[in-house]
């Protein structure tokens, strides 16, 4: 058995850890709110951009539409960006990506397909290049900045645009979590590009709407902003998701410290009581001995 | 005889109210938005948009990069990437 100091000693080393963890926990649950009215605040952009598209979408078809939307008619080689957190600490989150990211892979090499990767924030690199070392394609690091925000969002969607235009890959997917509440965050796969008409009412009234320059210019400009902002919402839903599923975990982590430290005084009183009570009988012992 | 005006960026809602008139830098030139003004959908090229308050009052300027404006029953709608001040 532990003796006394040993058992204090642990007591003790358990109650510095409660106290991060407890900390970690009040800083996610800060942050969290934070995430999410970022992610509320994105929302009309993202929803006005869908609406546009989906109108312009209808009307542009057949052989004028823009490669960003019809694909370059080829199905083979597909891209799977992988959008993970940078920081540790956020419970099953990461593993959670990695494997729904794994899945599609595995998936659609069962299907005769080439796939590569592109990874986004650190967590993702080590579990991916563990079981696919040679189709990692290219890694875009988010952890020089503090919150990835639209202008990183920008720079990824223009890199995954330019390997698009040259021809590295055919098909794009977006692998991300999305945030539900501080417990439940689901894997997604999106399909990003070509870009999947979006849905909506595609008459959008019937008022004859001018262009300028015309509909297919429109639309060329608009596809990449519509990738971009398809990154920018994953972005913002990982960070949603780091901070929630972090909250979840510290919390379940501060819990487990309070056990532990209950369990291990009671131990610790244990083992003073016995030494005491030997140290009388002792006594005892030796008074009826004279 | 109001205009409603909308300046939306990818992070945050920049502007939702009632203006007279707005002048937006259009790909192929400026245009400005009154009220009833017919469906139109137009690129924008960097520069300044100017909202008017009220007629002949001070525009007042934004810097906008990158977008498109959208003119349609709800009025305008301006979706640009950056703005500045």
């Amino acid at each position: 058995m532990a003796s006394l100091k040993e058992l204090k000693g642990r007591i003790n080393s358990v109650k510095s850890t409660q106290k991060i963890t407890k900390a970690k926990q009040m800083v996610a649950a800060a942050k969290l709110r934070k995430a999410q009215a970022a992610a509320e605040a994105a929302r009309p952009y993202a929803e006005r951009l869908s609406a546009v598209m989906a109108s312009l979408a209808g009307k542009v078809s057949g052989d004028g539409a823009p490669k960003l939307l019809a694909g370059n008619g080829s199905n083979q080689r597909h891209l799977l960006v992988v959008v993970n957190t940078d920081k540790g600490l956020c419970g099953g989150l990461n593993s959670n990506i990695v494997k729904e990211a794994k899945l599609q892979a595995k998936k659609l090499i069962a299907e005769g397909k080439d796939v590569s990767f592109y990874l986004v924030g650190k967590k993702g690199r080590a579990p991916i290049k563990r079981d696919y070392a040679n189709s990692i394609d290219k890694q875009f690091d988010t952890s020089v900045v503090k919150n990835p925000g639209f202008e990183e969002a920008e720079a990824i969607a223009a890199e995954l645009i330019a390997m698009f235009d040259e021809g590295k890959f055919d098909v794009a997917h977006l692998v991300y979590p999305t945030f539900q509440s501080a417990l439940v965050q689901d894997p997604t796969t999106a399909q990003l590009i070509p870009v999947p008409a979006p849905e909506g009412d595609a008459t959008g009234g019937d008022a004859v709407v001018e262009y300028e320059p015309d509909e297919e210019a429109i639309l060329a400009e608009l596809l990449p902003r519509y990738v971009k902002t398809q990154v920018f919402g994953a972005l913002l839903e990982i960070a949603a998701s780091e901070q929630g599923a972090s909250m979840t975990a510290m919390d379940n982590a501060t819990r487990n410290a309070g056990d532990l430290i209950n369990k291990l005084t009671i131990q610790y009183n244990r083992s003073r009581q016995a030494a005491i009570t030997t140290e009388l009988i002792e006594i005892i012992a030796g008074a009826e001995a004279l | 005889m109001a205009l409603h005006f909308e300046l939306v960026t990818p992070e945050r809602q920049v502007r939702s109210e009632d203006v007279h008139m707005v002048v937006v830098p259009g790909a192929e030139g400026e245009f400005g938005v009154l009220e009833g003004h017919a469906p139109f959908m137009s690129t924008i090229r960097d520069g300044v948009v100017q909202v008017y308050k009220t007629e002949g009052a001070q525009p007042e300027e934004i810097q906008v990069r990158g977008g498109f404006a959208e003119v349609g029953d709800a009025g305008l709608t301006v979706l640009a990437e950056h703005v500045e001040g």
